[in-house]
């Protein structure tokens, strides 16, 4: 056998190993032959390529496991039991770019899955390379890493501990200021992940300097950045007051009003969980947010989106009512009641119809005039129709008991109460018949209403044990009058007067 | 004795007179005791009467006195309470002023200003219709330019249909067929036609090697994320004609990268490269390109060159080669220049150029 026959055997078999693993990646694009190759035992072959002498068979392979492993969770916990991690950290360090990148994608595939699975990367000290192709010259190279690194510390704090430990922090703040807007949107995102768990590790985000760049590209044309910007700080945002006033230091605040207009429905919603997490803090945040205007804004943008895009919003609303009566009248004047009134009666699912009813029971509980500005939307029907209603969750109704309850207790404008006292359940009819109680012995006008409008003989009709708060109540209100108006309108007084017909002796002279 | 003897004489007569005068008396004597006693009665009571009508005089004066002592002193008290008691309640009224006026400030410093709280809502409600305005303008602003540029895009695509459409351009002896007899004016199109320019030919588009289609590797990367042919082939190549096969192949064929069989790819010529790769190697640790050479002759018309940072024109002085003497030739005495003290080595400076080819300058 001559020379060149023998190596043409070893070309035939580099050439089928390179079909081979193309054809593999390329089949694992397509879902449904997934379980056939997985059954075909593909992780075993796949293995011993990632070793391969010729560096596309390594990439490709590389691709292969990624695109499975991003699959589901049984591929990917496959890739850890097949010990192909080690071998792929080890070639992160040390091949090119392309390899880097297709390795970098199957860490990110494998660590998506669960906390477990994640924990197994770090482990195989995938973090410590991951964080040196942060620094790589390619930007694409950068952006695989960053991902992974974001995947992995997603799941739970002690990983996001361990990312930050890594050191990836900076360099993911340094990857923000890159130009690309691919790396600039995952490293923002890799950010929002870390900063998510505790507020240490945020503080360790802020620490690195990245509010700064955030705030600055919050006006980025880019919609999807901006997502992961206005998500990243929420995230840093949510953990405490020191933190909320850095991000409100780095002067977001006129500029995020506008992403509430943006044309993507998630910048809305991460602008608004943004606004929200800030305000949630403190009386004095969320009188800053007022002050600039941002409670019209979230309103406005409340009234031009639908479903949970609106949620962050409405509990916004909801938390700056909650913090002082002004705040709850700024929300007022804003026209927040009759938006959130609309929330509550369009939305078709049961949370945001809560936080809807929660956001108006904070607004309402503060002082009368507050009720009144709930009451006068006829929103108090609405509530207490979700609060009977059997087929609102068990929240929803707790919820909007609660409202009703807060509003209820504060309201001295009659008009709205008076339909409850014909359809109230008794814990509720309690407190509206308490507030007529309140109301009516200081104003003759209400007084004579309530006769007239049939309110007197409602609340004769009403059976109340003997000595409980709701017979107190009643028996103020009848004190109110006299006696005969109240006899006149109590249940069986014809009969009495028709008894005293027929025993009164006609007076004969 | 006499009167004794008259005496004795008349004391019979004496001793009736005595008896009857007493009985006499006696007789009067129960009236006149009751009168007596009546009337010392009378004298009596009227004195004691008297007496105690003095004595109740006095006692009214006394009284009197007393009374007025104790009146004035109860007046006295009386005006000191009223005046205590309108001191009092001047003081409380006015304390009740200062109150109110203190509590109304500390309550509007410190706790609730409903003027402020109203000027503070109103300052809210201002603040939001500014937001909402300035928000209004920005999204129209930005539907503006995303109009524009939607409005850019279609025109910048009619054109290219004009373009492509330009033979249906009138001409002077036929209509276009948007340029009908039938109509007094010609459709706008006619109008766009005129003012395009007619597409050239289409060059058939080398057709470029879908290269595993690498782009859709990883989903999220970039064009420039994996590698795809190295070599473009040249752009712009006509069809040449004949029975050629299509050029996009052929220029394959030739722009493909070199593609070494598995025993091509090890060099066979190890020790040559790494000869060439140890001179490259020397050679970029050289700090000067210049040969060394000593002879003066080959340094003759160097010029000077100098250091980028430094300011000042320095150059060689020319100092010792003619300024020994006056630099105005006119002045010189003779018109020759100075002999050099010592003629050159002939040796040195024919260096290489006589007698060998070593040191010779390429």
């Amino acid at each position: 056998m001559s020379q060149r026959q023998v190596l043409q055997v070893f070309e035939q078999y580099q050439k089928a190993r390179t079909q081979f693993v193309q054809m593999v990646a390329e089949l694992a694009t397509r879902p449904q032959n997934i379980e056939t190759l997985q059954n075909a035992g593909v992780m075993s072959l796949l293995r011993p390529l990632l070793l391969d002498v010729v560096p596309t068979i390594q990439q490709t392979a590389a691709l292969a496991l990624g695109r499975l492993a991003n699959y589901n969770d049984d591929l990917a916990e496959a890739v850890v039991k097949g010990d192909i991690l080690p071998q792929l950290v080890y070639s992160l360090a040390e091949q090119n770019r392309f390899y880097k990148k297709a390795a970098a994608f199957v860490l990110r595939a494998v660590g998506k899955h669960s906390p477990q699975l994640a924990q197994a990367i770090v482990d195989c000290g995938a973090l410590d390379t991951l964080v040196i192709c942060l620094e790589d010259f390619d930007p694409g190279v950068k952006e695989a890493a960053a991902w992974a690194l974001g995947y992995i510390a997603r799941h739970n704090a002690e990983l996001s501990q361990a990312v930050v430990d890594a050191g990836a922090v900076p360099l993911l703040v340094l990857c923000i200021q890159e130009p690309e807007i691919a790396l600039k949107r995952i490293a923002a995102s890799a950010l929002s992940d870390i900063s998510k768990h505790s507020p240490e590790l945020a503080q360790t985000v802020v620490d690195a300097g990245a509010i700064a760049h955030l705030a600055q590209m919050i006006l980025n044309p880019d919609a999807k950045l901006k997502r992961q910007i206005l998500s990243a700080l929420s995230q840093i945002a949510k953990h405490s007051v020191d933190l909320a006033e850095m991000v409100v230091e780095a002067e977001i605040f006129p500029v995020v009003l506008t992403c509430l207009k943006d044309k993507d429905e998630y910048v809305k919603k991460n602008a608004s969980t943004l606004i929200r997490e800030v305000a949630k803090h403190t009386p004095e945040l969320s009188q800053l947010i007022v002050n600039a205007g941002g409670v019209a804004a979230v309103i406005d943008c409340i009234g031009s989106c639908k479903g949970n895009i609106r949620l962050p919003g409405i509990m916004m609303l909801g938390y700056v009512a909650a913090h002082s009566e002004n705040l709850a009248m700024a929300v007022i004047i804003s026209k927040g009641v009759p938006q959130l009134s609309v929330c509550l009666s369009e939305e078709p699912e049961d949370h945001i119809k809560a936080a809807a009813a929660w956001a108006l029971g904070q607004i309402g509980r503060h002082t009368p005039e507050h009720a009144r500005a709930v009451a006068v939307t006829n929103t108090l029907p609405v509530l207490l129709s979700l609060y009977m209603s059997t087929e609102s969750s068990e929240d929803l109704q707790v919820k909007s008991k609660k409202a009703i309850k807060n509003i209820l207790q504060k309201c001295t404008y009659l008009p709205a109460l008076e339909p409850f006292l014909y359809d109230a359940p008794p814990n509720i009819l309690k407190h509206v018949v308490g507030q007529f109680s309140k109301v009516l012995p200081h104003d003759s006008k209400a007084r004579r209403l309530f006769v007239t409008s049939g309110g007197l003989k409602k609340v004769q009709e009403i059976r109340a044990e003997p000595g409980s708060l709701l017979q107190e109540y009643i028996n103020s209100i009848n004190n109110c009058y006299p006696e005969e108006i109240v006899r006149y309108y109590s249940p069986g007084y014809s009969d009495t007067l028709l008894q005293r017909v027929d025993s009164y002796q006609p007076l004969i002279k | 004795m006499a009167t004794l003897a008259r005496l004795q004489s008349r004391s019979a007569v004496i001793g009736n007179q005595y008896y009857f005068r007493n009985s006499v008396v006696d007789q009067f004597r129960k009236r006149e005791n009751d009168a007596a006693i009546k009337i010392q009665s009378w004298f009596r009571g009227c004195k004691v009467r008297a007496y105690i009508r003095y004595l109740h005089k006095r006692v009214t004066i006394i009284q009197k006195w007393w009374r007025s002592y104790l009146g004035r002193q109860h007046y006295q008290l009386m005006v000191k309470i009223a005046y205590y008691t309108t001191k009092m309640n001047l003081y409380n009224t006015m304390a009740v002023r200062i109150q109110r006026r203190w509590r109304g400030y500390r309550i509007r410093k410190y706790f609730f200003n409903y003027y402020y709280l109203k000027e503070y809502l109103r300052a809210v409600s201002e603040a939001n219709d500014a937001v909402r305005e300035a928000l209004a303008d920005f999204s129209q602003t930005k539907e503006r330019e995303e109009e524009k540029a939607k409005l850019e895009e279609e025109e910048k695509k009619r054109d290219y249909q004009a373009r492509k459409m330009h033979y249906l351009l009138s001409t002077k002896q036929i209509p276009g067929i948007y340029n009908s007899p039938f109509r007094k004016k010609p459709d706008p199109w006619e109008l766009r036609l005129q003012k395009a320019k007619p597409l050239t030919h289409k060059v058939p588009k080398v057709k470029q090697k879908s290269a595993i289609n690498l782009d859709s590797w990883l989903a999220c990367t970039s064009t420039r994320s994996f590698p795809r042919s190295e070599i473009l082939p040249p752009i712009n190549r006509k069809q040449s004609q004949g029975p050629f096969r299509d050029i996009t192949e052929v220029l394959q064929q030739r722009y493909k990268p070199l593609e070494r069989t598995l025993w091509m790819a090890e060099p066979i010529d190890e020790l040559k490269e790494a000869r060439e790769a140890l001179r490259r190697e020397e050679w970029v640790h050289n700090i000067n390109d210049n040969m060394f050479l000593p002879f003066s002759s080959y340094h003759k018309n160097e010029k000077y060159i100098p250091s980028i940072r430094s300011s000042s024109k320095y150059r060689a002085d020319s100092y010792g080669h003619q300024h020994f003497r006056d630099e105005n030739p006119k002045k010189w005495i003779n018109g020759k220049g100075f002999q050099t003290v010592l003629s050159s080595f002939d040796l040195f400076s024919n260096y290489g150029k006589l007698y060998s080819k070593a040191g010779q300058i390429v």
